[in-house]
């Protein structure tokens, strides 16, 4: 019923997954009407559900039913043929698309109801770039050089899974403290995104672009560039194995007596 | 919370200080061993309809003789929810 991009993710990068669930998504919808609606009608109740909206999960959810609110981001390729209305929709992480049709039916008055949807975006990952279960059938059947160029083609690191996250970039000395869980200091800083507010979930790399943690701002992107000490990201999750680089910073050795 | 789709937005980079890597250490994402770049990768799948999402992992897993796999997002009729509030967990959530 519905198809599309489903992100995988293959051992250690299980825990990347976050990124995917965090992301806006884009879905091809197909909506059945239940009676006759001009067509100038149709889109411009469709386009007044552009932008904040306001949702209450359905009763089959894994989430409580309160109220909440997502962002349309855009609603594209409206393609109306009688009762069957067809269109390309980008929303925020967590929208119901059946929910959204559903509004749109009852907006319309004549009520709807979704009858396909394939998600063509998820985050990062386009539907332009994905392969089959039968693509992959054949990575597992091949054989050493023809395996390794299929797996290189069909699976990609997991910092590619981050493009759109607001990132911190740091330097190599401090990368293990961060891997044994410390907070991100300030000097620790190379380059950073832009817009980083407090409390955003954000990512850390090194220098040569390989995920480290995934952190929460404790300051804004202005504040990491003006001051130059305090802590800049609480680590929440570390994804580098901790003896990728080496421990730099110092402990303090009580010498005992004897 | 931004009007545009991620993917339509453009976020500069910021440089606080010059600074270089050692190239003794870590690795590349892109220059990753085989083994490594398994064990550090994703696969962007085309669903088809029919299994769940959670038996399609399953049978990759089985294909591709992984310990763990995870998806990103459910796509099915009865679907787990995409974290609603924005933060990363501490725990794993696949």
């Amino acid at each position: 019923m519905v198809t599309g991009v489903l992100p995988l993710a293959l051992e250690d990068a299980t825990k990347t997954i976050q990124a995917f669930l965090l992301t806006g998504k884009e879905y091809v919808c197909l909506m059945a009407l239940h009676g006759e609606v001009e067509e100038k009608k149709i889109q411009a109740v469709i386009e007044e559900f552009v932008g904040d909206i306001l949702q209450r999960p359905p009763v089959r959810a894994a989430v409580r039913r309160d109220v909440r609110k997502r962002r349309i981001y855009y609603i594209r390729d409206v393609e109306i043929g009688g009762r069957d209305v067809l269109f390309r929709v980008g929303c925020q992480a967590g929208t119901y698309i059946r929910k959204l049709v559903y509004d749109v039916g009852e907006v319309l008055g004549v009520g709807a109801h979704m009858r396909e949807l394939r998600r063509t975006r998820a985050g990062s990952f386009t539907e332009e770039e994905s392969f089959s279960l039968y693509d992959l059938m054949q990575l597992s059947e091949a054989k050493t050089e023809e395996r390794e160029t299929l797996a290189r083609r069909m699976v990609k690191p997991m910092e590619s899974a981050f493009e759109y996250v607001p990132r911190i970039y740091i330097r190599d000395s401090t990368v293990s403290s961060i891997c044994h869980g410390a907070e991100l200091a300030v000097p620790g800083i190379v380059r950073l995104s832009e817009g980083i507010v407090p409390k955003m979930s954000i990512a850390l790399f090194t220098l040569k672009d390989e995920l480290v943690a995934l952190s929460k701002a404790l300051m804004s992107s202005d504040q990491m560039m003006k001051e130059d000490h305090g802590l800049a990201a609480k680590t929440v999750r570390v994804i580098m194995p901790a003896e990728t680089y080496p421990r730099m910073w110092k402990t303090k050795t009580v010498t005992v007596q004897a | 919370m931004s009007q545009r789709a991620p993917w339509e937005e453009q976020r500069k980079l910021l440089v606080k200080l010059e600074e270089e890597t050692d190239p003794a250490l870590g690795c590349s994402p892109t220059k990753r061993p085989l083994d490594q770049h398994l064990r550090f990768g994703l696969i962007n799948l085309d669903k088809p309809s029919g299994p769940s999402s959670h038996e399609v992992v399953a049978w990759v897993k089985r294909m591709l003789r992984l310990k763990h796999a995870g998806h990103g997002g459910t796509l099915g009729t009865f679907t787990r929810s995409e974290q609603s509030d924005g933060h990363w967990r501490a725990s794993s959530s696949s």
